[in-house]
């Protein structure tokens, strides 16, 4: 933490070199300090007139405070221990005709996947939310969300750098027009990562693992096919996304290892919640949830035999993936082996 | 009566979250209304009484939308109170980046889509900066790791604001934005008297009285040239 008074002490150059991340503040608002830097902040801002800031749009009387708000903000964020999550509890509430629901209190711990069923408009997007906001019984829904077995910290609400919850949806794509390896090490730097050459090959890895058909670096992100795509947003955010809860919604079964992918972010301590009607998904989860009419319906546990099921289901995958490489690689198809 | 201002670029998904927003705060029982304020076209305020939500709609035409904006404001709270609202939502699109039509200690949210590209907070002004809550759309069809740049980078030009996704879709998020806009001790019956957060452009040059010749001897009053 900084004080005002603090802050009025040191020249912009002390600043610099004790919180280096003011400099993306500074740049992000266009603010050039080049040749001013002997000055603390207050005297930096009494070098313009008004006329000058007005000009181009720039508000400097809330320079200190903003910055003061800036620098806890991504102190907070850098000492990320407090923020470790191991358990997530979903205490009971109502449907969307005000019937109770009847589980009891469902406790999700980290590397746990459960699975999310239920019709399109059954209410898997308020859960979600509930989630996110950390419901107090104050949503439609009147659940509760505790954290490690407590009432959370409000900051879950309001931070937008520590979101509880990562969401990974099937329409989405990457925008930006960049190469993967510059992309992950824009999202590196989002996060301050300090190694950020070991983070970015430890992603490419994870993703080419993931991935049927390999890619590097200099691919840019937009022409990756929709498997690899998936596979790199699910690597970059199982390794670089603070997020301790992570929200899949469907995983295609093409050009993508389900399995490992899953594996991955639970081998990243994620509590892992997918929502999917595909059969070797929801089976692959430890529970599943039925959602109905707004409320959580059920929650199952997946028995023994739904793993033998999953068995099977995961042997006739894998027989529709080689049928793929082979029409891949030009070959006739004469049978299934 | 509240009232809460929206902005943000046009397309930016304002009226669905608006939308949203507002089925959740009528199951507070509270009686909202809009006014819709844009330059040159909208029916966006057929959307409005679709969903039988009083609303006007106010276009600026020649006239710079912002400056519209606060020339009408004391009128439209008028409105809102005759009708007995409990929550008085205005709508306008930021169209030059530079304005914006927050007023103080009224609520402002801006609006922006992560489609916009992460260098979008740089360019945007007041609109975005002075905002009290900024809401991002769009994050469904955004990969997460833009949606942290993206937010980060929002953080960095507003380090006060709230930052939240809001889904003009399905209408997550709309909840809990709702509850962050009933706020008793901000109740107001006028904005006589109240001002600006930020002053708007200053504009008074040939051009803005009708010119539309071109060359030096038809430029008068505020010019400024490039160096080139």
């Amino acid at each position: 933490m900084i004080t005002k008074e603090q802050l009025q002490k040191l020249s912009i150059q002390e600043v610099l070199t004790r919180y280096p991340f003011v400099l993306t503040y500074l740049e992000n608002n266009k603010i050039k300090v080049e040749g001013y830097e002997s000055l603390t902040f207050h005297e930096f801002r009494n070098q313009f007139e008004e006329h000058e800031l007005e000009e181009w749009a720039m508000d400097l009387s809330k320079l200190e405070e903003e910055l003061i708000v800036f620098i806890s903000q991504m102190l907070e964020f850098l000492g990320e221990t407090e923020n470790s999550v191991d358990s997530l509890t979903i205490l009971p509430g109502q449907d969307k005709s005000g019937n109770p629901e009847t589980f009891e209190m469902l406790t999700i711990r980290k590397s746990e996947i459960i699975a999310i069923v239920g019709p399109t408009g059954s209410g898997k997007s308020r859960l979600l939310a509930d989630i996110e906001w950390t419901a107090q019984h104050d949503t439609p829904t009147k659940r509760g969300i505790l954290i490690n077995g407590v009432t959370p910290d409000k900051k879950w609400r309001f931070s937008s750098s520590n979101k509880l919850v990562a969401q990974l949806s099937q329409n989405m794509n990457f925008v930006i027009d960049l190469s993967v390896g510059e992309f992950i090490e824009l999202h590196a730097k989002s996060r301050l990562v300090e190694q950020e050459e070991e983070v970015v090959s430890r992603i490419v890895d994870a993703a080419n693992y993931l991935a049927g058909e390999k890619f590097d670096l200099n691919t840019p992100v937009t022409a990756l096919s929709g498997g690899q795509s998936r596979a790199l947003m699910i690597a970059d955010t199982a390794i670089l996304s603070k997020s301790p809860i992570v929200l899949i919604d469907e995983i295609e079964n093409a050009g993508i290892d389900r399995k490992k992918a899953l594996k991955l972010l639970v081998g990243e301590e994620k509590i892992v919640l997918i929502a999917t009607h595909d059969p070797t998904l929801a089976l692959m989860a430890d529970k599943r949830m039925v959602i109905k009419n707004g409320g959580i319906l059920k929650i199952l546990e997946t028995s023994k035999e739904e793993k033998e099921v999953l068995i099977t289901l995961e042997e006739m995958d894998t027989k529709i993936q080689a049928l793929r490489s082979s029409l891949r690689a030009g070959e006739v198809i004469k049978n299934i082996e | 009566m509240n009232l809460i201002t929206f902005s943000g670029p046009p397309s930016s998904g304002k009226t669905s979250v608006i939308l949203k927003t507002i089925q959740a705060l009528r199951q507070q029982d509270l009686k909202v209304g809009v006014v819709k304020f844009d330059c040159l076209y909208t029916e966006d305020d057929v959307l409005y009484e679709k969903a039988q939500v009083p609303v006007k709609k106010g276009l600026s035409g020649g006239l710079c939308p912002d400056h519209y904006f606060v020339s009408n404001i004391e009128e439209v709270v008028e409105w809102g109170v005759k009708n007995t609202l409990d929550v008085l939502i205005t709508e306008s699109a930021g169209l030059c980046n530079r304005c914006s039509p927050y007023i103080k200690e009224i609520k402002a949210i801006c609006v922006i889509d992560n489609l916009s590209g992460v260098n979008t907070p740089k360019k945007i002004g007041p609109l975005l900066k002075s905002a009290d809550i900024v809401v991002i759309t769009k994050g469904d069809i955004v990969s997460q790791a833009e949606r942290e740049v993206f937010a980060s980078r929002i953080s960095a030009v507003n380090a006060q604001a709230i930052v939240m996704h809001v889904n003009g879709l399905t209408g997550q998020g709309a909840y809990e934005l709702s509850t962050l806009m009933v706020e008793d001790e901000k109740q107001i019956n006028t904005v006589k008297g109240m001002e600006l957060r930020f002053s708007m452009p200053s504009a008074l040059c040939s051009y803005c009285l009708g010119e539309k010749r071109i060359g030096d001897e038809y430029q008068m009053g505020n010019v400024r040239k490039m160096t080139m």
